[in-house]
């Protein structure tokens, strides 16, 4: 016979656990951020730690925003750029980046350089260089620091103005990138320095100031750091400077010279750069796609950018013509100014139509 | 012989550290071709160039933190191994719903804010240091983001986890946490920046916010807060060595210190109110941990606050000729231990459950004795409420806010710090541009009217930032039933009707209030009350405000 005690009379147990799974309830079971539109079928994590963290009326700011600037701009105003977007939070930085994978990669990047360095200095590499060589990482590879150093501060100070978390951050690690080289050039110098004799680390903050080789390249940075609108400040460096002056610079000239002075060292510290670029890069063309596609704003936005275009590539390919006496300074020459400006401007005018700009005239083959 | 170490084979004659931070300090050069871009402006003068005392360079910043990040990460992946969980205290876990909802934007605001310092001083040194602290702050907005992320996989109830940027920006209660965030980067880039953010938020309070609260939410169960906040809180001593050496560039300029003694005033009392309400709360009420040995939220403050900040931090500025508020470092002490600031924020949050996007459970006997060491006088003005709100918990009883057998009167709201007007008799009320605002205190008072104007003592400050906004939480729903407001809201789980939040911990569906159970009350904004009276009726009003109310008995 069945005891006089059923199921139904034992009382449930009360739940002990605060581990999910352990009682179900409405809502127990919702375990994903719901509070946005992932631009895949599922949030990536990138998504999940960036997205609406800086807030704004259009996106849950009940009560607006609560502090004005004297003038009464709010703490993040859309007019602090001159480009337009029907959605600013639409944006999805394409190499996903966040606290983790950002430590992680810059790192890497530390370790892979410091690793080359201290390998090479071990080995003696530095006092077989080229003395033609030795000079020219003085002057010019010294020079060239100060710009990174200058896109760094410009991209620095551009990611307070993003009207999203997601352009800022795409911003915020582009300075962080740029940063990092512009001291991993100075610590490789001065470290190199130490090997060979009379090295002169002050030459070359002294050719950045004052050789009229780098003049226009000075003013090509100092105009994006002089820009009062972000989103130029962005534009400027990663679709205009860096393909006809930063890799022409970096990839057109130390990376494909270096070798043959007895350098196995410097095209190793410059190649992070030339990754970071092309993450940089990809984050922009992303953005300013997006832009130019936009249905609303569109074509004022393609108006604004090829004349950001035009006024940047002018300036930028008036430098990188005064830097052609550099491809004459090694003793070993092998590679050609001609070819590797004909490479950046084949790189420019891709990543251009990638945006759908009109390429200016001084930019075709 | 000496023993042969691997360092002493590898080892090779290197650069000096301070050689090292000189170099790159030197990257910087004064543009002559085109002039940096505009910055966000200051009415202080900054000429002495600011040193950078950490003397960091990139190349050793980012390999330490990732070291850092492995730690952390190690971490939560063994508290998921050991079973965190099972044993975690859910009256814990709910309150970081409130707290990590609010904690990313100030961490990231504090990432934009570097923009706004980096430019303003001579010089390249602290630049160096003001870009680690903008990854920092990148580091410590997205690490929290992914802690939450990983309590909603794995806590018993994810409902407000799920909400969480959303909520943020609508819920009556993180509203308090927005003031602390644009403070950081709206108005005056010093007083934001630097005073505000480095000099007394990260300086002072973040030790409360960082340091005190892990240790409560290891005491009950919740091993991955101290691992994620403990670590967030070692890059501060960077942050602070940012704010001290800026402020340094700036003392020794008399025609600074009027500023200073204003934004110290400011920030310190803003922080006051902000953090010491909110970590306050969730260190006392939100812990089942009730260890009669253990320090209780006032004595950690007059650890922290008193004894760390203000003796140790603030009084020495004296000797440079600045004039300390000593008065406002005594008055928030006295609201702390006299005053019940905490218990009367604690008794507000739990009064508006139903507009919260998380649990809150009642205090029970165990809670009383302790509150009652701890706070002597404690039981006789919070005892019944508490009895009132488990009584009240049960849905079909009238919503407590509304149910007017319990005596509690719904707070004004204070127009500057925008927690309410909890201690009655410090309430006030004054006009700023021919508009009459509501105050918690004095302080809040000349915070909005006297500090953040075009004009401080005669001086001209066309930096400094305004008020603006809705400031009055309650104002958004002036005239709504709640239920209608707790939907817009969207503090509704995904059935469509039973609310995120709840007056208990009780996780079986039959116990959980839906929008039908709050339904047929209306919402009010006091603040609209207020101004719609006359002269002489708001004088009536203030004095009946600042006596108070009692909790009527609950047998």
């Amino acid at each position: 016979m069945m005891p006089s005690s059923t199921i139904e009379s034992v009382s449930p147990t009360p739940v002990k656990s605060g581990a999910a799974g352990s009682a179900k309830f409405p809502g127990s079971e919702s375990r994903k951020y719901n509070y946005f539109e992932p631009k895949g079928r599922k949030a990536s994590h990138y998504e999940d730690m960036t997205v609406d963290v800086q807030p704004d009326p259009e996106r849950y700011l009940l009560q607006d925003w609560i502090i004005s600037f004297p003038d009464g701009t709010p703490t993040y105003s859309k007019d602090w750029t001159a480009a337009k977007s029907s959605n600013w939070h639409k944006f999805r930085a394409v190499d996903q980046e966040w606290e983790r994978t950002h430590y992680q990669r810059q790192s890497t990047i530390c370790g892979m350089v410091q690793n080359t360095i201290e390998n090479g200095r071990k080995s003696g590499a530095s006092k077989r260089f080229d003395r033609a060589w030795i000079k020219i990482l003085e002057d010019h590879l010294g020079a060239y620091k100060h710009a990174e150093f200058g896109l760094g501060t410009s991209t620095m100070q551009a990611q307070r103005y993003g009207y999203t978390q997601m352009v800022n951050n795409a911003i915020l690690t582009n300075a962080s990138y740029k940063l990092r080289f512009a001291q991993d050039l100075t610590l490789y110098l001065s470290e190199i320095g130490l090997d060979i004799e009379g090295f002169n680390n002050e030459a070359g903050k002294k050719h950045w100031l004052e050789d009229p080789i780098w003049q226009p390249t000075r003013r090509s940075v100092e105009s994006i750091m002089g820009s009062n609108d972000y989103l130029e400040q962005y534009f400027a460096t990663n679709v205009v400077f860096e393909p006809l002056v930063g890799e022409l610079f970096r990839s057109g000239f130390i990376m494909q010279v270096a070798a043959s002075q007895n350098d196995f060292i410097t095209p190793a510290v410059v190649s992070a750069a030339e990754a970071d670029y092309e993450r940089n890069l990809a984050n922009t063309v992303e953005l300013f796609h997006l832009l130019a596609e936009d249905e609303q704003y569109g074509t004022h936005n393609i108006g604004l950018f090829n004349s950001w275009l035009h006024k940047h590539a002018d300036l930028a390919l008036d430098a990188a013509h005064h830097l052609q006496p550099i491809w004459s300074q090694p003793r070993v020459k092998i590679a050609s100014f001609a070819d590797a400006l004909a490479q950046a401007k084949n790189r420019i005018r891709g990543i251009a139509t990638e945006i759908q700009l009109t390429v200016p005239a001084s930019l075709a083959v | 012989m000496s023993a042969l170490t691997l360092n002493k084979i590898t080892a090779q004659k290197g650069i000096t550290i301070a050689e090292a931070a000189s170099r790159v300090a030197d990257l910087g050069w004064t543009p002559s071709y085109v002039q940096e871009a505009m910055t966000f402006p200051t009415d202080y003068k900054i000429s002495k160039t600011p040193r950078d005392p950490m003397k960091q360079v990139l190349r050793s910043y980012f390999p330490m933190q990732e070291e850092k990040d492995n730690r952390v990460y190690g971490a939560l992946d063994a508290a998921l191994r050991g079973d965190m969980f099972r044993n975690v205290e859910p009256r814990w876990v709910e309150w970081m719903k409130l707290f990590l909802a609010i904690i990313p934007f100030p961490e990231i605001s504090a990432a934009r804010s570097m923009a706004m310092v980096a430019r303003l001083a001579p010089g390249e040194e602290l630049r160096t240091g003001m870009t680690m602290q903008m990854v920092d702050e990148f580091r410590h907005s997205t690490i929290q983001m992914n802690l939450k992320k990983w309590y909603m996989e794995n806590y018993i109830d994810p409902a407000g986890f799920d909400i969480t940027e959303a909520a943020f920006g609508r819920c009556y209660a993180t509203t308090i946490g927005r003031q602390f965030a644009e403070g950081f980067l709206t108005g005056d880039a010093i007083t934001a920046a630097n005073v505000y953010l480095t000099v007394v938020a990260e300086t002072a309070f973040t030790n409360t916010l960082f340091v005190a609260m892990p240790s409560e939410a290891a005491r009950n169960g919740d091993y991955a807060l101290p691992t994620v906040f403990l670590s967030v809180q070692s890059d501060e001593s960077r942050h602070i060595g940012n704010g001290h050496s800026m402020l340094m560039a700036m003392i020794n300029d008399p025609s600074n210190h009027q500023l200073l003694e204003r934004d110290l005033k400011y920030a310190f009392w803003q922080n006051h109110a902000i953090v010491d309400a909110a970590i306050g709360t969730f260190i006392e009420y939100g812990t089942t941990n009730r260890d009669k040995n253990k320090e209780s939220y006032a004595e950690l403050w007059h650890r922290w606050i008193y004894e760390d900040y203000y003796r140790t931090y603030m009084l020495p500025l004296e000797k440079y000729g600045i004039k300390i508020h000593h008065d406002d470092v005594a008055a928030a002490w006295d609201r702390i231990v006299k005053k019940n600031y905490v218990h009367k924020t604690a008794q507000f949050f739990s009064v508006g459950w139903s507009l919260n996007f998380w649990r809150i459970e009642a205090q029970t006997e165990k809670d009383f004795e302790w509150f009652e060491h701890k706070y002597p006088g404690w039981y006789s003005e919070f005892g019944d409420y508490w009895k009132w709100y488990a009584k009240l918990s049960k849905p079909g009883e009238t919503n407590i806010v509304f149910n007017a057998d319990v005596g509690y009167v719904y707070p004004h709201r204070c127009w500057s710090c925008m927690v309410p007007c909890l201690i009655r008799e410090e309430f006030c009320c004054d006009e700023v541009d021919g508009k009459m605002y509501t105050y918690c205190s004095e302080q809040c008072r000349w915070t909005h009217k006297v500090a953040f104007a075009a004009e401080y003592e005669g001086r001209a400050t066309p930096a400094m930032g305004r008020f603006s906004g809705r400031r009055e939480w309650e104002e958004c729903y002036h005239g709504w039933d709640i239920a209608d407001a707790i939907k817009d809201l969207g503090f509704v789980r995904p059935d469509g009707k039973t609310l995120t939040p709840q007056p208990h911990l009780r996780f079986e569906e039959k116990d959980m209030w839906t929008l039908d159970d709050v339904r047929g009350h209306v919402l009010g904004s006091p603040l609209r009350s207020f101004r719609a009276l006359s002269p002489a009726e708001r004088d009536v009003a203030v004095a009946e405000y600042r006596k108070g109310f009692t909790i009527n008995p609950c047998n």
